[in-house]
């Protein structure tokens, strides 16, 4: 479904990502994990249009969107849940999910998936006309999924959905994620919480200073040395 | 009638008897030539700080390079009635036209910028423009456009500034609208929801640039001349300061912010040498007890007059 082929991006003079590849098969979770400053998010941004790669393909289903505009690629149904909840906090819930679906001109499809999302975070139902700067920072990221699920996209990138949230809410989080990818939706996972990651992953890559130094099936690394001393805490 | 109708509806009534009102008091004199004048320029004034409430308001890009697309708007009207000697809504329209490609010819590089570094790039553009008519002969130089016949009334001010609320409001409440508010609240956001966030940016800019425009035509028809020194930065601050000390994001702050600040400016008139001391030491007082404008970003509106009407599903009525 979507495949990165050695892409190279940098932040000015730096270089942030080196040489990155990876997969990602229609119906997986794949997470990508790694200490701060990897380039996780980076790499979800590349992929989403935010940054352009300097050299590199990122192929999705047959074409190449490397450098396309970010709103071109929300169209072709890459949908992006960007770090630290970026809502718009002076909008309600309700608007926030409106804007959601942007690019949907089918109205009943609209209502459906508001319908579904609610369903999914009774909580935000029950919120639906407060603004939405003044929910709780668990309700923010679920606000965050939910108005990203709105767009109906067939790959779902997520960034760090578990920062700053209490354990267990970031639990209720990652079965939600579970449940959203049951339902058909592909999901590319970038997490800090690489215990969490690999739980519901499929497969995984680890990423260390701007490049891939393992990667397999989630659980091969689970169980992997390396990986178990650096980041699931021996 | 769905509410929102009801209420474009009331507010026209409402505007059709404000009018009547002061041109009935205009026309028996109890308004003199100074108040009259004063009128207009509130008129203008809303006109400009209306405009620039689309782009740093509700857009949230913030432009200080308003008296520029003014002073666009002033000379190309102008030229059109004096020096090509045809007729004055056709010099209006033209000015809207040119102020607005002019606009959008600037918008598309700058508001790649963001925060301070778009408002110094359009500070400078705003001085540009300012000195590029001061250097082209046709139109005066630093002598102005002089000549002017005064061909804006109160009739026509007022109208026109009735529209332009009318159709920035209505702009506010698209889709269109809702996408440059997504803009101002995260743009990041805006960006991965699917919005052609500078798609949007660039339109604000456009229509607010070609208001400005409209507003420069009706000042130069007013005040016989058109002349460079009007133009400065001053009066883009000036412009600034009106939407903000209403409230950055709310329609009825930025006209309230506008008819308040023309007004005291006119009543201190009277004690010049008072005059900028306590122009200045109200702004500052407004600043210190209400920082967020003084309708913050909230509508004197609909929920006020008891019609708050929900209007859910708004997006997708839009497409």
């Amino acid at each position: 479904m979507l495949r990165v082929e050695d892409i190279n991006v940098y932040y000015g003079a730096i270089h942030a990502i080196k040489d990155i590849s990876l997969d990602v098969t229609d119906g997986e979770i794949v997470a990508l994990i790694g200490s701060n400053g990897a380039g996780k998010s980076t790499t979800l941004r590349t992929i989403s249009g935010l940054m352009k790669p300097k050299t590199g393909k990122i192929i999705y289903e047959d074409q190449d969107i490397a450098g396309l505009s970010a709103h071109k690629i929300v169209g072709m149904g890459i949908c992006q849940v960007p770090e630290g909840r970026r809502i718009f906090a002076n909008m309600t819930v309700m608007e926030n999910l409106e804007m959601g679906a942007y690019l949907r001109t089918d109205k009943d499809g609209i209502e459906l998936a508001m319908k579904w999302v609610f369903e999914k975070f009774p909580r935000l139902l029950e919120r639906k006309n407060q603004v939405a700067g003044t929910l709780s920072g668990g309700e923010q990221q679920m606000l965050a999924m939910g108005r990203a699920l709105m767009g109906k996209p067939k790959l779902l990138l997520m960034d760090e959905p578990s920062m700053g949230l209490a354990p267990l809410l970031v639990k209720e989080i990652f079965n939600i994620i579970k449940e959203i990818n049951e339902s058909g939706t592909t999901v590319l996972l970038v997490e800090q919480n690489a215990n969490m990651a690999l739980s519901i992953a499929d497969k995984a890559y680890v990423l260390e200073t701007g490049r891939i130094t393992l990667s397999g099936t989630a659980k091969e690394l689970a169980s992997s040395e390396a990986v178990r001393k650096a980041y699931l805490g021996g | 009638m769905n509410p929102l109708r009801k209420f474009d509806f009331q507010a026209i009534v409402a505007c059709i008897i404000t009018f009547a009102v002061f041109q009935t008091l205009i026309a028996t004199e109890l308004i003199g030539p100074f108040w009259e004048l004063n009128m207009v320029l509130i008129c203008i004034n809303v006109i400009l700080s209306v405009s620039l409430n689309l782009i740093n308001g509700y857009t949230g890009q913030f432009s200080i390079g308003h008296a520029g697309f003014m002073a666009v708007g002033a000379y190309i009207s102008a030229i059109i009635t004096v020096k090509l000697g045809m007729s004055f809504p056709l010099g209006i329209l033209v000015a809207t036209v040119a102020a607005g490609i002019l606009g959008f010819l600037i918008g598309l590089p700058t508001l790649r910028l963001n925060g301070d570094y778009l408002a110094i790039a359009t500070l400078g553009l705003g001085e540009i423009i300012r000195i590029c008519i001061l250097n082209i002969d046709y139109v005066g130089g630093a002598s102005g456009l002089m000549g002017i016949p005064r061909l804006t009334t109160f009739a026509s001010a007022f109208w026109i500034m009735i529209f332009v609320i009318f159709f920035i409001k209505n702009f506010k409440n698209s889709a269109h609208g809702r996408c440059c508010l997504s803009i101002r609240e995260n743009e990041i956001a805006a960006d991965t929801m699917g919005i052609n966030t500078t798609k949007y940016k660039v339109m604000a800019f456009t229509l607010g640039a070609s208001f400005a425009g409209t507003a420069g035509a009706l000042f130069s028809h007013y005040f016989f001349l058109a002349h460079p020194a009007t133009f400065t930065f001053m009066r883009s601050f000036d412009i600034l300061t009106m939407v903000v000390l209403g409230g950055l994001g709310s329609m009825t702050g930025a006209i309230t912010g506008a008819v308040l600040l023309t007004f005291i400016s006119a009543w201190l008139s009277d004690y010049p040498e008072w005059r900028m001391i306590i122009y200045a030491a109200t702004l500052i007082v407004l600043m210190l007890h209400r920082p967020q404008g003084l309708f913050g970003s909230t509508e004197l509106s609909l929920k006020m007059f008891g019609l708050g009407g929900k209007d859910d599903g708004r997006i997708a009525e839009g497409r």
